[in-house]
């Protein structure tokens, strides 16, 4: 069993405009000590995945099936008051913009032992000692005398070091970052993300983590979710998913950035404009923008298949490859053993 | 750039002199204080070269390029445009025909009352530049193809585009007058990766059809280093580096881009694992507070008691490169 299992999730917000379809099936697991990557662009519900695993959806927004179980734990359904002892205890976010995540009108030795207190039994004098301890742990300077200080006091790669002390001062076994880094200038993105990968080391945490830079991706996660318009599109190892990608679109996101190896060239964007997720096609997500769409892509949406024990993809374009191949038996198989296994699960 | 070009075009497009741009802050009792956004830099752009200008926020590159475009009043310094200085009035509203800006947001940067139309039109009624309401409107579609705007959107609003649309469209309004310098301020940072790259692709294909020259300043140096034929790095106010885009990034000679490149994250897996990172240690100064001597003392491995004390200046140490170190010779041999 791992740490945390998420099948199928699918999280809508009701707008006066319609149901947005924000996260459209997506299932993945997480293990101790890894570090799972969620790349996609804006509005691909990377984000919104992880406010669902919290529960900390706008008002709006609701899960609407689906299950999240962790530590064998079903969360969906389970209310409030398991979700409080589950936020910042066992599972725990640190956002992007630190400014509006800290507190101004309160100090921040003030904040960090309140999150502190609120979990553990520890006493105000226990709770000071775990802050200070959290600081130095986070390589903030004379913690004692920054006890004292506001947000406004500390610089945003500083800022961004309270929020994992705050973060992890309960020793959570997931720590979800949603880009936490999009905000800071390189150098300093440099030393949290180092900070990140050597406090993973001394408290064998997972991390979720949330960003649209697949140098991030590159430098940090054994694990990598691409997500495209609500849905996976590719899922896999960190190697399998750079070196060996499968779906269209993650295709066109490598082509996409500019590398020392396409120095000089033009670059080969995705062509067209994100969709609109109030008007979901039919078929694939990404079918419209799609260079090698065939007629099935427009039509119905494809599963997820498995290229190999590491990696699994939703793109049509694998089953034509290996339709060409010759390898349709072995493909049929894994096809209709996940189709299998989902409907095993609307069932229940 | 092959070195021929760089022979050819041996008048500057652009040359800045010892440009400083500072800003009186209040600090109370009528007392004010010099932020140093931008001190003393001097550089020239060729015809048709992109300039790449990178540094973190607050390094003044942005102010950097408000102040050429005399947006803001220069404190001290000299902007040459064809070897003319622009001084006066009548100068700045010249320059102002030749030289235009493409700013970083694209939805606080178009006016949400005009359509797409007026916007890119206002430029060409600021200065007259159409005998007649036909030659306009003609313009104005034109421009629109020129970015990949559909001209039948000429109506609309700012708020019915996209992100990348919009920035189509102030890119197609910085065309409106028909410049040849244009300055971009971190024009792609906003949009999408996949959206990023079409509008790349989209000034790399403007400037050889339209000659134009470009300042472009970013802060993704995986962007700059793709566009640039050269590449100025800014620190706390100060240019430290300046040298052709591939040397910058195979062999960065002063330490803060040594450190600069270092840090970038390389979207290869294997890559990033075995890069060994340079980390900073301490922040940036406040540019209110700026440190004596060389800018980046307090937070270079490599910095002595004369880095302290006296500010190195920016010299060519080797053929087209730049840099401001007191010990560049030194740590890079």
């Amino acid at each position: 069993m791992a740490l945390l299992e998420v099948k199928d999730l699918h999280t809508s917000f009701f707008t006066d405009a319609g149901e947005v379809k924000a996260v459209n099936g997506v299932s993945f697991d997480l293990d101790y000590g890894k570090v799972l990557g969620i790349v996609g662009e804006s509005g691909s519900g990377k984000s919104v995945t992880a406010y669902s695993v919290m529960q900390i959806l706008a008002p709006t927004g609701k899960i609407v099936s689906g299950s999240i179980k962790y530590d064998g734990q079903e969360l969906v359904g389970a209310g409030e008051k398991v979700m409080k002892d589950i936020r910042g205890n066992k599972i725990s976010i640190i956002f992007q913009d630190p400014m509006t995540s800290l507190n101004p009108t309160y100090t921040i030795g003030r904040q960090l032992m309140e999150a502190i207190m609120l979990h553990t039994d520890r006493n105000r004098e226990e709770a000071r000692a775990r802050a200070i301890e959290m600081l130095t742990l986070v390589n903030v300077n004379e913690p004692e005398k920054r006890m004292h200080q506001y947000p406004y006091e500390f610089s945003g790669g500083m800022r961004q070091r309270v929020m994992i002390a705050m973060a992890l001062a309960c020793e959570p076994d997931i720590l979800i970052a949603d880009e936490p880094t999009t905000a800071l200038d390189v150098t300093i993105q440099a030393g949290i993300l180092e900070l990140m990968k050597d406090i993973q080391k001394k408290m064998g945490m997972a991390i979720i983590m949330i960003t649209h830079d697949l140098g991030v991706v590159a430098q940090m996660c054994d694990e990598v979710i691409v997500m495209y318009a609500g849905s996976i599109c590719e899922q896999g190892t960190e190697e399998e998913i750079f070196y060996n990608p499968r779906h269209e679109y993650t295709k066109g996101l490598m082509r996409s950035i500019p590398t020392a190896d396409n120095n000089g060239e033009r670059l080969q964007p995705i062509t067209g404009t994100p969709i609109d997720l109030l008007n979901m096609p039919v078929g694939c997500p990404f079918a419209p923008r799609c260079d090698n769409a065939m007629k099935i892509c427009l039509n119905k949406k494809c599963e997820r298949i498995q290229i190999n024990d590491y990696h699994q993809a939703a793109c049509w374009m694998t089953v034509k490859e290996a339709a060409e191949s010759g390898k349709v038996d072995q493909l049929c198989a894994a096809m209709s053993e996940t189709e299998r296994e989902e409907r095993g699960q609307k069932h229940e | 750039m092959s070195d021929l070009t760089q022979n050819a075009s041996n008048t500057p497009l652009l040359e800045v002199k010892h440009l400083k741009q500072y800003f009186d802050i209040n600090m109370g009792f009528f007392q004010t204080k010099p932020l140093k956004a931008v001190d003393d830099i001097s550089f020239s752009i060729r015809e048709g070269e992109t300039l790449g200008l990178v540094g973190e926020s607050g390094c003044g590159k942005t102010t950097a390029g408000r102040s050429i475009l005399h947006l803001y009043k220069p404190t001290a310094g000299e902007i040459i445009y064809r070897g003319k200085k622009i001084e006066t009035k009548a100068d700045i509203k010249e320059f102002r025909k030749k030289a235009t800006m493409v700013f970083q947001d694209p939805y606080s940067s178009l006016d949400p009352r005009m359509t797409v139309a007026d916007i890119i039109g206002e430029p060409l009624d600021i200065h007259h530049m159409y005998s007649s309401q036909e030659e306009r409107r003609e313009r104005i579609l034109t421009l629109m193809e020129h970015v990949g705007l559909n001209s039948e959107h000429a109506a609309r609003y700012a708020h019915e585009f996209s992100g990348g649309q919009r920035q189509r469209v102030g890119i197609a309004r910085a065309l409106a007058v028909r410049p040849d310098f244009i300055v971009c301020d971190e024009p792609v940072s906003a949009l999408d990766v996949s959206i990023q790259a079409q509008v790349i692709n989209m000034f790399d294909e403007l400037q050889e059809k339209m000659n134009l020259t470009y300042l472009f300043i970013a802060h993704d140096l995986l962007v700059v280093r793709h566009i640039s034929d050269r590449i100025a790095v800014m620190y706390l106010g100060h240019m430290v580096e300046l040298a052709d885009a591939d040397a910058i990034y195979e062999r960065p000679l002063h330490p803060y881009t040594k450190a600069l490149i270092s840090a970038v994250p390389v979207p290869d897996p294997k890559v990033a694992k075995a890069n060994k990172r340079i980390t900073l240690t301490g922040e940036i100064p406040s540019p209110l507070n700026t440190p004596s001597g060389c800018p980046f003392h307090t937070r270079c491995p490599y910095a002595t008691d004369v880095c302290k004390q006296e500010i190195p200046a920016f010299e060519e140490i080797e053929t087209g490169r730049f840099v401001a170190c007191h010990r560049a010779k030194e740590i890079n041999s």
